[in-house]
C-alpha cells in the first residue's frame, strides 16, 4: 500500500489555536482540512509536512449562512456536497453548486471542503506522480528540482490551476475571507491566484481561508461547463464558468467568464463585457467564445491535447452563455 | 442434452456470491500469518541502463530489515513460454524498462521496507531508449535483448494459406487499409499479492493473486532451484485478471526467496503503479491489410501484416505475434491468406495477454476494413458479412477445425434487435449504427509448453454422509470457475451448487489445470469435472442398484435422491447412496480428466489458433457523436454471443457486460500512454477507464449451438464479447458523422480532428499512413485442407439446432 | 506520537492507539482486521475503499484515522451477515453483480449512503451516486439493476433495513 510519511499532528479546538500553531511551527506547518487533495500528494511525496494542522473541530468555519437577497456567506469547511445541494445555492448561484457538484467523486465531495478545493495545489503531470517516477525523469521545478518539464525554457513552474469551484466563485464576484495572526482581511477571491504554478495564491504561510462571500446579484443565470474524459474522478482540463446578469429590460446588464484547467490561475475573458447594454445575440456570444479560444493556451501536462482543448474553449464558452441566457 | 437439466442453464447465485457481498471472501493482501515480514521492491528508474554498482549495505543494516537481495541471488532466467525465457526475477546486469525489479527488501512492516529502498546505491550507465516499433527496428546502440535476429527485432513469421496471389488476380475489386490499436492495461481493481510461508530450509507454499498456478509453479521452483514438489501453490482467488495474472512475476519469486533467506512468511503487495509496470496487457498493434472481392462481396484473398510492440520481454509474445493472423478465418471463408507479423522489442514494461490475447487489434481491422468494403461496393455491411460468413463444422484455409458455429444467428439476432437496417445511413446527423463479429478460442488446444498430458483434471469425492467435494487446479478469477464446477457436479448427481464444496487451485490438494487464461477453464476443467462426475455417479449406481432392484443405467439422480427411472417414488437419499457406494468401493472417488483432440495443420506455428470450439460474438452499437467536441455518447449496444450453452446464464450475460464493458474502454479512452521513457499515467485517476457514467445499457443474447464437445454443449464466453466492440464503435461512428477514426482508443480529439479533415475535403480520416520499413521474411507455404473434415452435422446444411434466448 | 482514538466501527466501541498517519482504510485492515473494506489505489481514485462515517460515504484511504475521534464508521461487515444480509447484499448476490467481488464492499457502501439518503433513485441517480466507484469486470449493469431491485424491495418492505447493531 502506499502509504504516509510520518508527520506530527495537532487539532485545535479553535481558530485561534490554528493560527497560533502556524505561526508556531513556520514552514514546516500544513493545514489540513478534507485531506483529500492533500493525502494523495504526501503519499507521493510531492513535499513534506512536519506537521498538519487540521481544522476538523473548528466547527464555526462551516455552514452556508444568508439569503439570496443579503448574499451568501460560506464556510470555509462546508463540504462540497453540501453547497452542491443547497437549494439557495443551487437556484441563485447554480455555477457554483453545478461546480462543487462536479468535482471528483461523490465519497470525495462528503469529505472535501469549499477552502480545499478553492486552495487545492495546482496539478501537472510531470509533478503528480511518485517519487520514482519523477526521479526518472530528474525532478521538476516544482519539486525538488530547477526546470520545468513541460516547457523547459520556461522561467517559471506551469502546473496548472484545477479547481472547479474558483472559476466559478470569481465568476460570482466571491469574496475571500483571510485570518491571521494579525487580523482578518477580505479580498476579491480573484485577488488570491497568482499566475505561477508554485506560487499560485496570493497568501501567507500562517494565514487561514476561513469565509467566502458571495454577494446578491440581482436576475442573474450562472453555469459552469467541465471538460474531462469521464462523467466523474477527473479533474477538469477545462473548465468555464459563466454568469449573465439581466437588466429588467432584458438587456445584459453584467456578464462573466472565467476559465480553468488552462493555465495556473483561473482565467477570465474580459471580452464578456462586450454582451453588457445589449439583448444577446449569438454573434455577441460567438465573440465572447472566440477571445477566449485566444486566451486559453493549455500546455501539455493534463489529460487530453493541446490544440483539443484549446479549440474547446470556444465550444464550452459558446455553450455556457448560452446556458445563461 | 435429452434429459431436462436442473442446475445446469438455470440462473443462480455464484457460490461464493455470499461471501464477497460481506466482506468475508479473501484476497492474498487479506491474509496474515504469525511472523510475517513485508517485503518491496526497488525498480529501476531508467529505461535502458547498465547496473554499474548496486549497494545494499546501508539498507541491510536498517533496523528491522531482515534480508535484501539482488539479480545475483536469483541468477537463473524463466518466461511463461519455454521460446521466450528471457526474464530474471531481479535485473542481472542490466535494467530494461522503468520500473524492471532490480532488488528487493523483507522488513518487520512495509514502512521499514520503504525507507530501507532508499537506502540502496545504484548507479546506471544509460543505454539507448526505444520506444516504439520504428525506433527499436532502426535504433542504433546496443539491443534490448541479444537474439539471432536483426536488433530488437524478437520475432519475424510469415505464413500463406492457399494461393494469394491469383486470389487477388480473381478479384473485381481489392482495397488496402492501415490501421493501429493502441496498447492498454487490465488494470485490476486488486493490486497484485504474494505470501510465501517458508516449510523448513528447502520447502516454500506460495499463496499468490494468480490466474496460472500451474505455470508459477514451474517457474517458481525453476527459478529456486528447487524440486516442483518443494513448492506449493496456492492461487488465491484474484479481484480482477484479464490476463493480467497470468505470467509468473518478480514479486512471486521474490517473495518466496525472501521466505526461504529469512525462514519467515513474507508478504508483497504491488502498489497501484507497480501493477502498471507488471503490465503484460494489450499489444499496441500497427497493422496494414488488402483484400480481394467479387463483386458479389465474396472474399477472394487476404494479406494481412502486423507489427506488434512488445515491450521490454518475450512474455506470451511468441504466441500474441501468431494471434494477430491466426482467428480471421474463422469468421469468414478466406479463400487464401497471406500472414506476416512481426514483434519487437521496446524499452516498456512487457505486453502479454489481455483479454482477447492479441486478437482484438486484428478483429478491428479486419471488420472497420470490411465496413469500408461494403460502403464502396455500396453494399450494406451486414450482407457483405453474410455472403462470407464460416460454416459450421469446416475446417479454415490455416488448419483450424470449426465445430458448432452460431454466427449467423448472433448475426441476424443483433440486426433484428438494434432494427439496424432501419437505421443504418437513415438516422440523423451525429446519431450512427455500427456492426462487427468476431470469434474466440474455447481454450487453446496447445499447452503453454508442448507435452502428451492432460490440460485438466478434476476429482470428485462423495463421503458417507452424502458430502461431495470437487478437487480442481482452476483459478476463480470473477469468472465463475468455481460456480460452473459445482453446477456441473451438482447436475451428473442430482444436487445443487449449494451442495457442493470445493478445494481448488492448490498443487498440493488438488489436481493439475493448466489455468485460467485462453477462456478454457469451463471448456476444459469443465469437461473433466463432467467426466469425473459422471464415473462418480456410475461407482453410487452401481453400489445402488441392487438395492433398487434395478440396472444402474436405469437409474436416476435427482432432488438429492437416486431411483430407477421406472419407480419414481421407490428410491434411496443421496447420502444413502453414497453409503451404500462406500460400503462397496472404499474410496468414492473418482476422477475425470481432459486434453483437446489432436488439432493444427502442418506448419510451424499452427500451434497457435487451435482451439476444440469456437465461440462467436455479434454486436451493433448505436451512438450519438457531438460533431463540434467529438465526445462520444454510446447509447445501447446489443451483443449476441454462440456460448454453446449457458452452463449458468447470470454469470454468462455478466462476462459478456463485462467484455463490452472493457471494449467500450480500449475503443473510447484506455491508453499505455508514454511520455519520453515513462509511462504517463501509471494511476487510476490519469489511466482512463470508464465509470458508471460512461456505461451504456447492454442487451445481451446468448444464442446456443450446442457444441458437440463442450460440457453440456458449453463453449467460452470470457473475452470474446470484447472483441467486436472497437470495430462496431468505429463503424458507428461513420454511420453518425462520416469520418473514419482507424485507429484506437477514438479519442475526442481525434474526432474533432477528422471532423476538420473531412470538411476541409481532405478525406475525413485519422490514423497510421504508413508501416515502418521490414523486410518479413518469405512465406512459408501452407497447402490449404478440404473445407469438410466429414462431421456428420456438416451433412444437413443446417447450423445445428441453434437456440435463441433472448437476454434478461 | 500515536494518539489514543474511540470510534464506533459497525455499532461497536473501540479504542485504538495510532501513529497520525494511519489512514482509516490501514487501521480498519491491520488494528482491526476488518479486510472486507479493500484497497486498489491508495489515492481516492478507485472507490474500492469507500466506507459510511456517519451514515455518509468516505474514503478510507484519505482519511486520517485520527480525525475520528467519535465518529461512527461503517463498514460491508456491517452491512449484514450471511444469515441476514442486507437487501443490497441479497439483491448483488442475485443479480451477479459481484464477479471478483474485489470493488463489491465499496459499490454496497456507496450504494447504502444512496439508499438511505433516496429510497427510490432512477437509474441516472444511481448512476450518479455509483460514479466514484471503478469496476472492471460487471461493466457495471448488473450493479445497477441490483440497486434498483433493493431499493424496490425495500420499499416494499417498508423501511430500509437498519444496520445490526
Amino acid at each position: 500500500m502506499l502509504r504516509l510519511p510520518k508527520f506530527d499532528y495537532v487539532a485545535p479546538p479553535d481558530l485561534a489555536g490554528v493560527l497560533g500553531v502556524l505561526s508556531d511551527r513556520g514552514e514546516g506547518a500544513r493545514v489540513i482540512a478534507g485531506g483529500t487533495d492533500l493525502v494523495p500528494n504526501l503519499k507521493r511525496r510531492q513535499f513534506e509536512a512536519a506537521v498538519l494542522v487540521s481544522l476538523h473541530r473548528v466547527d464555526s468555519l462551516r455552514g452556508v449562512h444568508g439569503t439570496h437577497g443579503s448574499g451568501l456567506v460560506i464556510g470555509a469547511l462546508t463540504p462540497l456536497d453540501v453547497i452542491a445541494n443547497h437549494p439557495h445555492v443551487q437556484e441563485h448561484f447554480r455555477a457554483l453548486s453545478e461546480a462543487a457538484g462536479l468535482v471528483a467523486t461523490p465519497a470525495i465531495r462528503t469529505r472535501a471542503t469549499l477552502a480545499g478545493n478553492l486552495l487545492a495545489d495546482t496539478r501537472c503531470n510531470y509533478y503528480d506522480q511518485t517519487e520514482p517516477w519523477r526521479e526518472s525523469l530528474g525532478w521538476c521545478m516544482k519539486a525538488q528540482g530547477t526546470i520545468c518539464r513541460v516547457a523547459p525554457s520556461s522561467p517559471r513552474c506551469l502546473a496548472v490551476s484545477s479547481c472547479d469551484t474558483a472559476p466559478a466563485l470569481i465568476a460570482l464576484d466571491a469574496r475571500a475571507r483571510l485570518a491571521s495572526p494579525t487580523g482578518v482581511r477580505e479580498i476579491a477571491l480573484r485577488e488570491l491566484y497568482r499566475d505561477d504554478g508554485i506560487h499560485y495564491l496570493d497568501m501567507a504561510r500562517d494565514e487561514v481561508l476561513t469565509e467566502i462571500a458571495l454577494p446578491p446579484l440581482g436576475p442573474t443565470r450562472s453555469t459552469y461547463l467541465k471538460l474531462r474524459r469521464r462523467g466523474s474522478f477527473d479533474f477538469p482540463v477545462l473548465g468555464v464558468a459563466a454568469r449573465v446578469s439581466r437588466a429588467a429590460d432584458g438587456a445584459v446588464a453584467d456578464a462573466r467568464v472565467v476559465l480553468t484547467g488552462i493555465a495556473s490561475r483561473p482565467v477570465e475573458i474580459p471580452e464578456a463585457a462586450k454582451l453588457v447594454g445589449a439583448l444577446p445575440s449569438d454573434d455577441a456570444i460567438a465573440e465572447v467564445a472566440r477571445a477566449a479560444e485566444q486566451r486559453a493556451k493549455p500546455l501539455d501536462n493534463t489529460d487530453l491535447t493541446i490544440v483539443y482543448r484549446k479549440r474547446m474553449a470556444r465550444v464550452y464558452v459558446a455553450r455556457a452563455l448560452r446556458r445563461c441566457l | 442434452m435429452s434429459q431436462d437439466l436442473s442446475v445446469v442453464g438455470r440462473p443462480g447465485p455464484r457460490v461464493e456470491g455470499i461471501a464477497k457481498v460481506t466482506g468475508q471472501f479473501t484476497f492474498v493482501d487479506d491474509l496474515a500469518v504469525p511472523g510475517m515480514l513485508t517485503a518491496k521492491i526497488l525498480r529501476s528508474t531508467a529505461a535502458h541502463a547498465r547496473i554499474r554498482s548496486l549497494d545494499t549495505s546501508r539498507a541491510l543494516t536498517h533496523p528491522g530489515v531482515k534480508a535484501v537481495i539482488t539479480g545475483k541471488d536469483l541468477p537463473t532466467c524463466y518466461g511463461i513460454m519455454p521460446t521466450g525465457e528471457d526474464e530474471h526475477a531481479l535485473a542481472q546486469e542490466k535494467a530494461r524498462y522503468v520500473g524492471d525489479a532490480v532488488a528487493a527488501v523483507a522488513a518487520v512492516d512495509e514502512e521499514t521496507a520503504d525507507e530501507a529502498l532508499k537506502l540502496i546505491g545504484i548507479e546506471y550507465e544509460p543505454l539507448p531508449i526505444h520506444m516504439d516499433v520504428a525506433s527499436a527496428l532502426l535504433g542504433p546502440g546496443e539491443p534490448i535483448h541479444e537474439t539471432r535476429r536483426a536488433a530488437n527485432v524478437h520475432k519475424a513469421v510469415a505464413l500463406e494459406f492457399g494461393d494469394v496471389d491469383a486470389g487477388f488476380a480473381a478479384a473485381d475489386y481489392t482495397r488496402e487499409d492501415l490501421f493501429f490499436y493502441e496498447g492498454s492495461t487490465h488494470l485490476p481493481l486488486e493490486e497484485h499479492g504474494a505470501l510465501a510461508v517458508p516449510e523448513g530450509p528447502d520447502r516454500v507454499t506460495l499463496h499468490s493473486s494468480t490466474q496460472n498456478p500451474h505455470y508459477v509453479h514451474r517457474a517458481v521452483a525453476k527459478v529456486l532451484g528447487l524440486p516442483e514438489g518443494h513448492v506449493r501453490l496456492v492461487a488465491v482467488p484474484v479481484g480482477g485478471g484479464f490476463g493480467g495474472k497470468c505470467d509468473p512475476f518478480p514479486h512471486e519469486i521474490v517473495a518466496c526467496k525472501l521466505a526461504l533467506i529469512t525462514g519467515r512468511p513474507v508478504k508483497i503487495t504491488l502498489t497501484r503503479e507497480e501493477v502498471f509496470y507488471a503490465h503484460r496487457g494489450r499489444h499496441p498493434v500497427l497493422m496494414w491489410l488488402r483484400g480481394g472481392y467479387r463483386r458479389d462481396g465474396s472474399m477472394t484473398a487476404l494479406h494481412f501484416k502486423t507489427m506488434l510492440d512488445g515491450g521490454a520481454h518475450a512474455s506470451y509474445g511468441p504466441a500474441a505475434i501468431y494471434y494477430t493472423g491466426a482467428l480471421q478465418t474463422v469468421t469468414y471463408r478466406i479463400p487464401a491468406y497471406r500472414f506476416q507479423g512481426l514483434r519487437v522489442f521496446t524499452n516498456k514494461p512487457p505486453c502479454g495477454p489481455k483479454r482477447g490475447h492479441a486478437t482484438p487489434q486484428p478483429r478491428f481491422a479486419l471488420e472497420v476494413h470490411l465496413d469500408k468494403v461494403a460502403h464502396d461496393l455500396n453494399m450494406d455491411p451486414a450482407k457483405l458479412r453474410l455472403q462470407n460468413l464460416s460454416r459450421p463444422f469446416t475446417m479454415t484455409v490455416n488448419h483450424l477445425r470449426i465445430t458448432s458455429n452460431g454466427l449467423r444467428e448472433c448475426l441476424e439476432t443483433v440486426l433484428r434487435a438494434s432494427n439496424y437496417a432501419a437505421k443504418r445511413g437513415r438516422l440523423p446527423y451525429g446519431r450512427g449504427v455500427g456492426l462487427a463479429v468476431s470469434s474466440y478460442m474455447s481454450g487453446a488446444g496447445l499447452p503453454i509448453y508442448w507435452n502428451d498430458m492432460d490440460h485438466s483434471q478434476v476429482f470428485v469425492k462423495a463421503d458417507r454422509g452424502g458430502g461431495v467435494t470437487v478437487y480442481t487446479g482452476a483459478t476463480e478469477i470473477g469468472q465463475g470457475a468455481h460456480t460452473v464446477h459445482a453446477a456441473i457436479v451438482a447436475e451428473v448427481l442430482g444436487l445443487q451448487t449449494g451442495d457442493i464444496t470445493l478445494v481448488t487451485a492448490d498443487t498440493a490438494a488438488a489436481p493439475v489445470d493448466l489455468g485460467s487464461y485462453s477462456s478454457r477453464v469451463t471448456f476444459m476443467s469443465g469437461n473433466a469435472a463432467l467426466a469425473a462426475a459422471r464415473r462418480l455417479r456410475a461407482m453410487i449406481a452401481e453400489a445402488s442398484a441392487e438395492r433398487l432392484e434395478a440396472a444402474p443405467e436405469e437409474l436416476e439422480f435427482r432432488e438429492g435422491r437416486v431411483y430407477a427411472r421406472s419407480r419414481p417414488d421407490h428410491g434411496l437419499t443421496f447420502r444413502e447412496a453414497c453409503g451404500l457406494a462406500e460400503a462397496r468401493h472404499g474410496n468414492v472417488l473418482a476422477s475425470g480428466s481432459y486434453r483437446p483432440p489432436q488439432l493444427g495443420g502442418p506448419y510451424k506455428g499452427s500451434g497457435v489458433g487451435p482451439s476444440p470450439a469456437y465461440s462467436f460474438s455479434a454486436a451493433v452499437i448505436e451512438l450519438r457523436v457531438d460533431s463540434e467536441t467529438g465526445q462520444i455518447h454510446v447509447e445501447r449496444v446489443w451483443l449476441a454471443h454462440d456460448i454453446g450453452k449457458a452452463i449458468n446464464p447470470v454469470l454468462a450475460r455478466g462476462q459478456v457486460e463485462g467484455s463490452v464493458y472493457m471494449g467500450l474502454g480500449e475503443a473510447l479512452m484506455e491508453e499505455s500512454a508514454y511520455r519520453k521513457q515513462l509511462l504517463k499515467a501509471p494511476s487510476m485517476l490519469d489511466y482512463k477507464s470508464p465509470t458508471m457514467m460512461e456505461m451504456p445499457d447492454v442487451e445481451t443474447f446468448l444464442i446456443e449451438s450446442t457444441d458437440p464437445e463442450g460440457p453440456f454443449g458449453a463453449k467460452e464466453v470470457g473475452q470474446g464479447p470484447l472483441l467486436p466492440i472497437a470495430p462496431a464503435l468505429a463503424n458507428a461512428v461513420y454511420d453518425a458523422v462520416g469520418v473514419r477514426v482507424d485507429e484506437v482508443p477514438i479519442t475526442p480529439a481525434k474526432l474533432v480532428k477528422a471532423l476538420q479533415s473531412l470538411a476541409a475535403g481532405k478525406g475525413g480520416r485519422v490514423g497510421p499512413e504508413r508501416l515502418p520499413g521490414f523486410s518479413y521474411p518469405e512465406p512459408t507455404r501452407v497447402e490449404p485442407p478440404p473445407e469438410s473434415y466429414g462431421h456428420p452435422a456438416a451433412a444437413d446444411g443446417t447450423d445445428g439446432g441453434v437456440a435463441a434466448h433472448a437476454g434478461q | 506520537m500515536k494518539q489514543l482514538v474511540r470510534l464506533r466501527v459497525n455499532g461497536d466501541p473501540r479504542e485504538l492507539y495510532l501513529a497520525p498517519n494511519k489512514t482509516l482504510l490501514e487501521a480498519l485492515r491491520e488494528d482491526l482486521w476488518l479486510t472486507g473494506t479493500k484497497h486498489g489505489c491508495e489515492l481516492g481514485e478507485c472507490g474500492a475503499c469507500t466506507v459510511l462515517l456517519d451514515g455518509r460515504p468516505a474514503l478510507s484511504c484519505l482519511t486520517l484515522a485520527v480525525e475520528l475521534d467519535g465518529r461512527e464508521v461503517t463498514t460491508v461487515e456491517g452491512l449484514g451477515t450471511p444469515t441476514s444480509l442486507h437487501p443490497l447484499q441479497e439483491a448483488f448476490v442475485e443479480l451477479g453483480a459481484a464477479q471478483c467481488g474485489y470493488c463489491t464492499s465499496g459499490m454496497l457502501m456507496s450504494a447504502k449512503a444512496l439508499l438511505d439518503s433516496n429510497p427510490a433513485p432512477g437509474r441516472d441517480a444511481v448512476r450518479n451516486a455509483l460514479a466514484g466507484n471503478l469496476c472492471r469486470c460487471t461493466g457495471y449493469q448488473s450493479i445497477l439493476d441490483a440497486v434498483e431491485l433493493a431499493a424496490t424491495r425495500m420499499a416494499v418492505a417498508g423501511s430500509p433495513a437498519e444496520v445490526p447493531a
